[in-house]
């Protein structure tokens, strides 16, 4: 009884300690801690309470489908859905290759989409077909997390697979002309999530190829490519990404003869990608200083030609060491896809800011829209962070 | 014959197309080739679609009159002026918010790195939470929440927030008191420069300057009470429509430099938190037992240090800084980027125009590349 009491008293001393060494460690902290407590709980409660009882959220609750999918058409949206089935099913694929920042990713999305998919009917009304599409994306990523070994899929063919479904993917979620079954959507009606998130993945699937070739440019012995790539790299660096935007739809269209036409959201792409690429190249430039010659020359040794010792030997390696700034890249990217609202294209920003704002509804509910969008943004730009410590973590990078 | 096919075709031995020397030389003659007839294709196609269209390719315009309005100037200007007069008003107001955001995000951010090491739970966490925030949301709809729900949501200008100073907070701006200068203003420039050069040049050896400056402080004293002090504040009054005198900070500049402050404070404070704890506790713990003070230490030791590791990354920061203020074209601020716009559609002279543009965010990232590499040379003079 006795050892129990000194126990609990021991323990009540940590806490104790704990607070003080933290909270009460000098006159000046305890003078900040006396300040800035009251401060933050009246912070924090009128934050909670305008949030549940004053913000009127009429402007995101009516408008959900345009700040998903913005106007494509209604009848046309099941086949976003079959493409997010289809992303959900590389994942799966993605998370039985023995790489535990899949696994964890994909157990953190199907989590999260099987919550929202059968949350109880009381809290948040949802449409049974709603739910049942929502179930359906969250099953991809079991399907394909078993299927894998029946297939055998290595990730040789895994990557010839992702990459042809991607470009089917677009032709499936553009339609094609003279076509009953998947009639033509043209981009100019691609908006909100949709478009945002096509924007950032075309973004990072084209930068990436396009900064590898930039920064092994830069470090080629040949003058010519060396002075084409840095002369390319310092001019894009220079400038910020709404020039390029502008570049892309002003300027760009008169260098190139009548008829060659890229669409809105294409010239959003290329500016986007090649602003990212540059940056993209002098990440990469980083990691591939990092690898040491001897790997080069015992590559050389080993009797492998330039191409197969950069593919085995150099970038695994050079790559791997940069994770962390890539990712880095990968996220001011989808930050920087907001941009395309400035030539007038609706992405999620451009809804609530044209369409939503726009309407005399819900012109009252700026503050509103505006947080939504900030905290639409942050959970996937946080999350994005938070997978990069992952790989840092598995990867070891700096440990060895 | 056969000697002269092999003297032209093979070097020592090795035939050119097996020869790197040869096949990299011709590599780079093709790609050559190949860019040189890219750009002729791009030039060529140029030139039709300005002859087609009847658009002009030079620069010729630049002297013309503008006769567009700018909200807002450094220098005075007129819809009359000439379209290059126009531009470097963009330049300057790119200048004025860039230059005053990396002043105020530097100071902002180095507070908030160093809370982030605070001994204060608390503080620190205000300090995390406050950086994951503001770094994870794209500058545009930071910079909508500043302007259409902060500085647009002020009350109107007969209902001005007051505040001490007086400063009077309305959605037509912010007006401040300012300082007035008059003719003799210029004076006060000698001690307001010398004393802070002084104090930071010969810290230790104030002493010796002491009669100096008691001197110049006393002929200032009696040449202020024989004249009046030269300088006066000038408070903004409210006339029948808008306030006058003092200083007007307009809800897209003040906007606009809230959130670049803001958004590249979180930033900072992350490159500081990472530069101070970048000296090793060793070296505190050493200076300590060496008999410095906790003052010493910090200003001998850790910053220095950490100052190493804290500039290079914080250039980069000022640069990107720099570049985001183009932003202001969504919120109306007219900096280069929104100016160049407007002449576009005023004059019709895309290219030279877009030329111009580039050309002036080029300079400006040329010119933090220089301090880069010059703080990059002095940093690293000590290491081997």
């Amino acid at each position: 009884m006795r050892l129990v009491l000194k126990n609990q008293h021991i323990k009540f001393n940590v806490v104790i300690n704990t607070i003080r060494l933290n909270l009460f460690n000098s006159p000046l902290n305890t003078i900040l801690t006396c300040v800035l407590f009251p401060l933050i709980t009246y912070v924090v409660f009128n934050g909670v309470s305008w949030i549940f009882t004053e913000a009127n959220w009429q402007g995101i609750t009516n408008n959900k489908r345009l700040f998903l999918i913005g106007q494509y058409p209604q009848e046309e949206s099941w086949r976003i859905q079959i493409v997010l089935i289809f992303l959900s099913y590389i994942l799966g694929i993605l998370a039985s290759l023995n790489k535990p920042v899949f696994y964890k990713i994909s157990i953190g999305i199907s989590s999260a989409i099987f919550i929202i998919g059968l949350f109880p009917e009381e809290f948040m009304q949802i449409e049974s077909t709603t739910r049942l599409w929502i179930l359906s994306i969250g099953a991809g990523i079991p399907l394909g997390y078993f299927t894998r070994n029946r297939f055998h899929l290595n990730s040789g063919k895994i990557i010839i697979l992702g990459s042809i479904g991607i470009i089917l993917s677009y032709i499936l979620l553009r339609g094609l002309k003279n076509s009953e079954v998947i009639p033509y959507v043209s981009t100019n009606e691609w908006g909100g999530l949709l478009l945002t998130f096509f924007l950032a993945l075309i973004g990072i699937l084209l930068s990436f190829p396009l900064g590898i070739f930039l920064a092994l440019g830069r470090r080629s012995n040949l003058p010519f490519f060396k002075g084409i790539s840095v002369l390319f790299i310092e001019t894009i660096r220079a400038v910020p990404l709404v020039t390029l935007l502008f570049m892309t739809l002003i300027i760009v269209p008169l260098l190139l003869p009548e008829g060659w036409r890229l669409d809105r959201v294409g010239r959003a792409v290329a500016a986007i990608t090649i602003f990212s690429g540059a940056y993209m190249a002098e990440n990469i430039r980083g990691g591939l200083a990092s690898v040491p010659n001897g790997q080069i020359e015992a590559a050389k040794s080993l009797g492998l030609n330039t191409f197969m010792s950069l593919y085995l030997i150099v970038l695994p390696q050079a790559l791997r060491n940069v994770i962390p700034a890539i990712v880095g890249q990968f996220i001011s990217l989808f930050k920087d896809t907001s941009l395309v609202v400035t030539i007038g294209l609706l992405d999620i920003v451009g809804i609530g800011k044209s369409v939503v704002l726009g309407n005399i509804d819900y012109i009252n509910t700026q503050a509103e829209v505006y947080l939504f969008l900030a905290f639409v943004f942050w959970i996937f730009t946080f999350s994005m962070s938070y997978i990069s410590k992952l790989i840092e973590n598995t990867l070891g990078v700096g440990k060895r | 014959m056969f000697l002269i096919k092999k003297k032209l075709l093979y070097r020592n031995g090795i035939p050119f197309w097996r020869d790197s020397k040869s096949l990299s030389f011709l590599a780079q003659l093709l790609s050559t080739l190949i860019v040189i007839s890219l750009l002729g294709f791009l030039v060529t196609n140029l030139i039709n679609a300005a002859n087609a269209r009847g658009f002009s390719l030079g620069f010729g315009f630049i002297n013309q009159e503008a006769g567009f309005p700018i909200s807002e100037s450094v220098i005075n200007y007129e819809p009359s002026n000439s379209f290059l007069k126009a531009f470097s008003v963009g330049i300057l107001n790119t200048l004025r918010v860039a230059i005053l955001g990396i002043i105020l995000s530097t100071i902002l951010g180095t507070f908030l790195g160093v809370c982030r090491v605070s001994s204060n739970w608390l503080l620190r966490q205000i300090s995390v939470i406050y950086v994951e925030i503001f770094r994870n949301i794209p500058l545009l709809v930071q910079l909508f929440f500043w302007y259409f729900i902060v500085f647009q949501a002020l009350p109107r200008v007969q209902t001005a927030i007051e505040l001490p100073g007086p400063i009077y907070l309305s959605n037509r701006g912010i007006f401040l008191p300012f300082i007035e200068f008059d003719s003799l203003s210029i004076l006060w420039l000698i001690p307001l420069t010398t004393i802070p050069l002084l104090l930071i040049l010969k810290h230790k050896r104030l002493h010796h300057y002491l009669f100096f400056i008691l001197f110049i402080a006393l002929a200032y004293g009696i040449s202020f009470l024989q004249f009046g002090i030269p300088v006066s504040i000038d408070t903004p009054v409210l006339g029948k429509f808008n306030f006058a005198g003092g200083i007007r900070i307009t809800p897209e500049f003040g906007a606009l430099l809230v959130g670049l402050t803001v958004y590249t404070s979180s930033f900072i404070a992350e490159i500081v938190r990472a530069g101070i704890q970048s000296v090793p506790r060793g070296q505190t713990e050493s200076a300590y037992s060496l008999g410095l003070s906790k003052n010493e230490t910090l200003r001998l030791i850790i910053i220095p240090q950490a100052l190493k590791v804290i500039i290079p990354p914080l250039i980069n920061q000022y640069l990107n800084l720099s570049k985001n203020s183009s932003l202001a074209i969504a919120i109306g601020f007219p900096d280069t980027f929104f100016v160049g716009r407007t002449m576009i559609n005023q004059a019709g002279r895309a290219v030279p125009i877009f030329g111009m543009i580039m050309l002036a965010y080029g300079v400006m990232s040329l010119i933090w590349s220089i301090i880069g590499n010059f703080f990059d040379h002095k940093l690293n003079k000590g290491k081997a």
